[in-house]
């Protein structure tokens, strides 16, 4: 069935057929043909940002914690260059995206018209694709083709530039039937002779670990269903990235916590004694190698991933599999059920000893206070406190993030939305609103910092609009905490420019909003404080007011190897000198 | 300094390698390419594009890059992931490919260097394409390092402008990319 329409009705019509519900814009300009189709129909609701940064940011919170393709709508100009933060973002972190630019009309393209931009010229290197619709006739297909590019293979975000005159212009509107692309075809199934040699390598295993990584949790739920199968059926000790958390339950004996730069002892020191490494769709990246030459050197490794590209990238492999995480777990199994392997339980079992060991060290202690809240007392008393309502956690980035991703603990997938890849500072909210929007009757926190949650604050007027009880928890120590920490690392305590300077009373900032703020300071209030914060049905802004030179350790510091971690001293001497810890060839890596 | 961590495995030798890469021609394309080489710090010693197949709106694009084994491997994954990418072929692993080369000579003078820049194309086979009394334009073909050869044997005689086209290359026998 053809019909003629606008190209404005056909990107409605095309969100429509691709199921989709919410999309997160601010109008311009260019744009408006489709913002007045928008306004015609109520199958698919707009949410109304503040800024377009935060529009990305939201879309991919909605994305993570759904499992759908996130949508946004932006003008041209500064609207597409304002995207281009989340898009980066979404691009580090495989998420799916499809963001709908609008563009100065074709016959003013390259003229400097008003409010134009290169908008494919400049994100082309920070989207998986992106196109510019010249034609009504290619418009459709062009749009069907975004999301498929999107959500297929590794994830990522897909921008498609529309011309206002492509907007008014008439044509025919028909859902594509072949849904396969013409020359996107990612590989996934994984090759069963190579799940072979892995699955045999693995039986052999004395010392062996699970890396896991976000690749599991975009794979979808059963992936992590099959992932906890196998890791219990190998008995297996398992480790994760910072965004694979939640695809294995915190609360199981096998996991040992997150890994890398600021993970557990026990899991990095597994990483770096073990001798057969299973990675599952993880990438090897600087936060988790740590340095490279020394980086795991007795072990053989198996790594899957969609991307061939991840592949040898970093660290060479052993045996390299290409594929969906989904599939290669579900072969993986299959296999490991048809062979049944013995492993070696003796050698299995002194390797748990051994982890029993460096456990034992307990890495995430710290010293308590009752007169100050400890960030790290903060987010195990919140986690605490909200474990049993399967809360959405959302985060910035800095200290609070990684006492977040350790002290938080997560038992299911999509539960965790964090800015990895990218480290974008601002992220939390936003992600934070997308989520909400995605989950309506779910308690969904932002853990934030005082200096992160400023660069997206405006989204706090999103968040009242829509009745979207977000919860924004802020570790406020008046200090960008992960620069403040690094500057007495590596700078001799030079405190430049860290210092969050005039900070707003969050409480009065709130209100403002139209929001409602609490504010905490003193460790025995605080869970009668916290329990305000869930009871209150709208959206709050938490001050919590903490330790304000405190340290997030362990820490592999930059240049060092899994085994050279630092740990929190825990001596009543005081805080340890850690100015003397990085080399100098360590002082040039970030 | 290349990726922050690695002072690692620089275990192999740089080797020159010449792909061939075929892409739909969109707009936008050979951008993605080229950015693709400079975002990840590769480099470019050729590159040529053409629209191969009209029909199909199919081009060939061939670099030629240098880099070792785990890079040029990174390479040919980078570009195959790109969604215009249809296919990427490593001419140098597939055997001793063809490669030629297209170069346009001016020279410019008179006297005796005008007879010997003639016999200097007579040896290298370049063909006269433009004559004035001052000035020669010799058309070239070869391999890069023919082209090479002759630009140096010449470059007494008022060379005073070159154009090359880059690298064509094709694999030899009957397997076609």
């Amino acid at each position: 069935m053809t019909k003629q329409m606008s190209g404005a009705e056909m990107v409605l019509k095309v969100l429509q057929d691709q199921g989709v519900e919410h999309i997160f814009g601010y109008p311009g300009g260019a744009v408006l043909p489709i913002y007045d189709a928008m306004f015609q129909q109520d199958k698919v609701k707009h949410v109304l940002v503040r800024h377009e940064q935060g529009a990305v940011h939201a879309a991919e919170g909605y994305a993570r914690s759904s499992g759908k393709v996130g949508c946004v709508l932006v003008t041209s100009g500064p609207g597409a260059t304002n995207a281009v933060t989340g898009l980066t973002d979404a691009m580090l972190d495989s998420i799916p995206l499809v963001c709908i630019t609008g563009q100065v009309p074709t016959h003013l393209i390259g003229s400097d018209a008003f409010q134009e931009c290169d908008t494919v010229g400049i994100t082309r290197h920070c989207t998986k694709h992106n196109y510019l619709v010249r034609s009504v006739e290619d418009l459709p297909r062009i749009l069907h083709e975004a999301f498929y590019v999107a959500a297929n293979g590794r994830p990522g975000p897909v921008v498609v530039d529309i011309p206002k005159d492509v907007q008014f212009a008439l044509g025919n509107y028909e859902r594509p039937k072949d849904n396969q692309h013409k020359t996107y075809r990612p590989r996934v199934q994984g090759d069963i002779e190579k799940i072979r040699a892995a699955v045999a390598l693995m039986a052999k295993a004395k010392k062996p670990i699970f890396y896991t990584g976000g690749g599991v949790i975009n794979s979808g739920h059963e992936a992590s269903a099959m992932l906890r199968e196998l890791v219990r059926l190998t008995g297996f000790p398992i480790t994760s990235t910072l965004m694979g958390l939640g695809a294995y339950p915190a609360a199981d004996p096998q996991w040992m916590g997150m890994l890398g730069m600021h993970g557990t002892y026990e899991a990095n020191m597994a990483m770096h004694d073990c001798d057969v490494m299973i990675c599952i769709g993880a990438r090897f990246d600087d936060r988790i190698t740590g340095r490279l030459n020394a980086f795991s050197p007795h072990s053989k490794k198996i790594h899957v991933d969609i991307d061939p590209s991840s592949i040898n990238k970093n660290v060479k492999t052993e045996i390299g599999i290409v594929g969906d995480c989904g599939n290669v777990l579900r072969d993986m199994l299959a296999e490991w059920k048809a062979v049944l392997p013995k492993p070696d339980r003796t050698k299995i079992n002194a390797w748990w000893d051994e982890i029993g060991n460096w456990r034992a060290k307990n890495c995430l202690a710290y010293r308590g206070s009752d007169s100050i809240i400890k960030p790290q007392y903060a987010i195990e008393r919140l986690y605490a406190l909200t474990k049993d309502r399967d809360p959405y956690i959302t985060t910035e980035v800095g200290q609070h993030q990684m006492w977040a991703a350790q002290y938080f603990r997560f038992e299911e997938p999509n539960r965790w939305m964090t800015s990895g890849g990218l480290g974008t500072m601002g992220y939390g909210l936003p992600a934070a609103i997308g989520t909400q929007m995605a989950h309506p009757k779910a308690l969904v926190i932002d853990i934030a910092g005082e200096a992160s949650i400023l660069m997206n604050m405006q989204e706090m007027s999103t968040a009242v609009q829509y009745r979207l009880p977000v919860k924004i928890f802020i570790l406020n120590n008046e200090y960008m905490g992960m620069v403040r920490q690094w500057q007495e690392l590596l700078h001799g305590g030079r405190y430049a420019e860290s210092y969050s300077d005039s900070l707003p009373d969050f409480v009065k900032l709130a209100e403002a909003y139209g929001g409602v703020g609490i504010r905490c300071s003193d460790p025995a209030k605080l869970d009668d404080a916290i329990m305000e914060m869930i009871d209150t049905p709208r959206p709050v802004i938490f001050d919590c007011l903490v330790a304000k030179t405190e340290n997030c350790f362990p820490m592999i510091p930059s240049g060092k190897a899994h085994n050279e971690m630092i740990l929190n001293d825990l001596s009543d001497a005081g805080d340890q000198n850690i100015g003397n810890v990085i080399d100098a060839k360590g002082k040039a890596l970030v | 300094m290349k990726s922050h961590y690695s002072d690692a495995p620089v275990s192999s030798i740089p080797a020159r390698h010449t792909l061939s890469v075929l892409v739909d021609n969109e707009p936008g394309v050979l951008a993605r390419i080229a950015g693709l080489f400079s975002g990840r710090g590769y480099n470019i010693e050729s590159l040529t594009v053409s629209e191969t197949e009209h029909e199909k709106h199919v081009s060939r694009i061939t670099i030629v890059t240098t880099g070792t084994a785990m890079v040029i491997d990174q390479i040919k994954h980078q570009l195959d992931r790109l969604v215009p990418v249809h296919r990427v072929v490593d001419l140098t692993t597939e055997g001793e490919a063809i490669e030629r080369e297209l170069a346009l000579v001016k020279l410019v003078g008179k006297g005796e260097s005008r007879s010997e820049a003639l016999r200097l194309a007579a040896a290298f086979g370049a063909r006269t394409v433009d004559a004035t009394l001052d000035s020669f334009v010799f058309e070239l073909t070869g391999t890069s390092e023919e082209i090479e050869r002759y630009l140096r044997a010449v470059s007494e005689l008022g060379l005073a402008e070159v154009s090359r086209t880059g690298i064509a290359a094709m694999a030899r026998g009957v397997a076609a990319f």
